[in-house]
């Protein structure tokens, strides 16, 4: 199933997948995957569980190298890339998990400013811009409170300012809201609407039809590894 | 980018105060163990260097020995093997030297008729000859000599210790070698265990883009802080052990025999250098398996 919604194109697909195809021992996970996503675009990566949605993002930012095809992101050759680049192939991308992976010993600032600390950005500038980021997911006063104190709801906002804190192009979000209430969810997605609304790509994958339905994008139907 | 890799290392370090506590107190006790050999051999050296000097060759001569004699005796001596010095010292000489030594039993020399004492020869070995069998073989080619009448050496029974002390000294050295081996292997695995209980963040922060170095700098500078700590921390506790047993001898009165004596500073500091390089080393050692294996992630 492939439904097309509302195409933003330019003229260069910000990533191409090519023949793609994943292997985990004799199983396949992906097969034959060819697509184009464009930059600006809000994709919905959707399917039962253990369809490959996963797995098909973790092979955009080399969580997973692919056992066969080729995949540009960006203009850069995932099969060719020298491991020294993949940190910042991996700075183009804002990732968001089910499961948050914030880092329980640090606090909610930390957390969010590891990300400008690895580019290099000077404490002044992280101290400002992490302070804006959280302002706009709301969660300015809770800044020196650790994650497990907070509700999943909250988690899942840090887990969303920290991804668009660096500036990517891309967000990918694994089931950001896969284990959350309507209202946290809903608070999430308007987050990642607001970052496509300036400019940004927003891959989800999802099994939650009933969240598709609600916003616009266009859908990718996995089914068995297949498109 | 230095001061944020300082601060980040300090923070972990007291974030994970029992890992390396532990890490602390383990390589303390490496270089304790470590150093106090190296310390005692440094002190049993002295002592052998103390008694390799005092050992000397004395030939006594035939009472019947014409005056020119000595002179030609002295010259096959100074031609042996091993030989140093000699020094002829004559049957006047020694006398005058004994009554020195004896002065609380002067009336002694006053009923003596003649001197009853033979002329002599003291003879000095080079260092590395003062060995048993070199002294032996040394003493009966004098004895040889159809002048002398006796030869005597003094402290014979060093040379009988020095042999099994080399031996004592070389596993002293493999001992401390093991030691040294021992205490990376032993860092590099408390290190690893900081690693694994920290698997998740590494993973966070590649996630997000950082760079090797971003994640591995503040680990290295803990793994120096770790080593010049447990350094520091070894050679107090070595100084300590030092200061009680030292001036437990010198209220023993043993001092006398033995002047033992603590590392000069530049030995400690290179100790605590040392100490330093381990912390490095297990760090790198770790760190290396560690990201090989969470590479892709």
């Amino acid at each position: 199933m492939h439904q097309r919604i509302d195409v933003k194109k330019t003229m260069i697909p910000i990533i191409r997948m090519f023949g793609v195809n994943q292997y985990y021992g004799r199983k396949k996970a992906l097969r034959d995957i060819n697509l184009d996503i464009y930059e600006g675009e809000f994709i919905f990566i959707s399917g039962p569980s253990g369809a490959g949605k996963s797995t098909l993002l973790k092979l955009l930012y080399l969580g997973e190298a692919a056992s066969h095809g080729q995949i540009l992101v960006d203009g850069v050759n995932l099969s060719r890339i020298v491991s020294k680049r993949i940190p910042f192939l991996r700075r183009k991308f804002g990732i968001v998990f089910q499961d948050y992976k914030l880092i329980s010993s640090k606090t909610v600032f930390d957390n969010i400013a590891l990300v400008l600390e690895a580019i290099g950005h000077k404490r002044r500038f992280i101290q400002k811009k992490v302070n804006s980021v959280l302002r706009s997911v709301g969660l300015e006063e809770r800044h020196n409170a650790f994650p497990l104190s907070l509700s999943g709801g909250e988690q899942q906002k840090i887990a969303v300012a920290r991804a668009i804190i660096g500036d990517p192009k891309i967000i990918l979000a694994d089931e950001p809201t896969g284990s959350l209430d309507a209202k946290s969810a809903n608070i999430i997605f308007e987050l990642l609407k607001r970052f496509h609304r300036r400019g940004g790509t927003v891959i989800v994958a999802t099994h939650d039809m009933e969240l598709i339905r609600k916003n616009k994008g266009r859908i990718f139907y996995l089914d068995k590894g297949v498109i | 980018m230095i001061i944020l890799f300082l601060r980040r290392a300090v923070k972990d370090l007291i974030k994970n105060r029992f890992l390396n506590a532990i890490t602390v107190i383990t390589i303390a006790l490496s270089v304790l163990i470590v150093s106090a050999f190296i310390l005692f051999f440094i002190n049993i050296n002295d002592i052998i260097d103390s008694w390799k000097k005092g050992i000397r060759i004395m030939a006594y001569l035939k009472s019947d020995v014409s005056p020119i004699e000595p002179e030609n005796i002295e010259k096959k001596i100074k031609l042996m093997d091993g030989v140093i010095k000699t020094r002829f010292i004559s049957k006047h000489d020694a006398l005058i030297q004994l009554q020195t030594q004896m002065k609380r039993q002067s009336s002694l020399f006053t009923t003596l008729k003649e001197n009853p004492l033979p002329d002599a020869f003291e003879i000095r070995m080079i260092r590395e000859a003062v060995n048993n069998e070199k002294i032996e073989r040394l003493a009966k080619q004098i004895e040889a000599l159809p002048s002398v009448d006796e030869v005597e050496y003094g402290q014979s029974w060093v040379g009988h210790y020095i042999n099994i002390i080399h031996l004592f000294k070389l596993t002293g050295y493999a001992l401390s070698g093991l030691f040294f081996i021992a205490a990376i292997f032993i860092v590099a695995n408390t290190i690893r265990l900081v690693l694994y209980s920290r698997q998740e963040e590494v993973e966070i922060m590649r996630l997000v883009g950082a760079e090797d170095r971003f994640i591995k700098a503040p680990l290295y500078i803990e793994g120096i802080i770790l080593g010049a700590l447990g350094g520091i921390i070894g050679m107090l506790a070595l100084y300590m052990t030092f200061f009680y047993i030292s001036s437990n001898m010198e209220r023993h009165l043993i001092s006398g025999f033995f002047n033992i004596r603590f590392f000069p500073t530049e030995i400690s500091c290179g100790l605590v250098l040392c100490s330093t390089f381990v912390g490095w080393l297990g760090c790198f050692l770790s760190l290396r398996q560690f990201l090989a294996k969470n590479n892709r992630i």
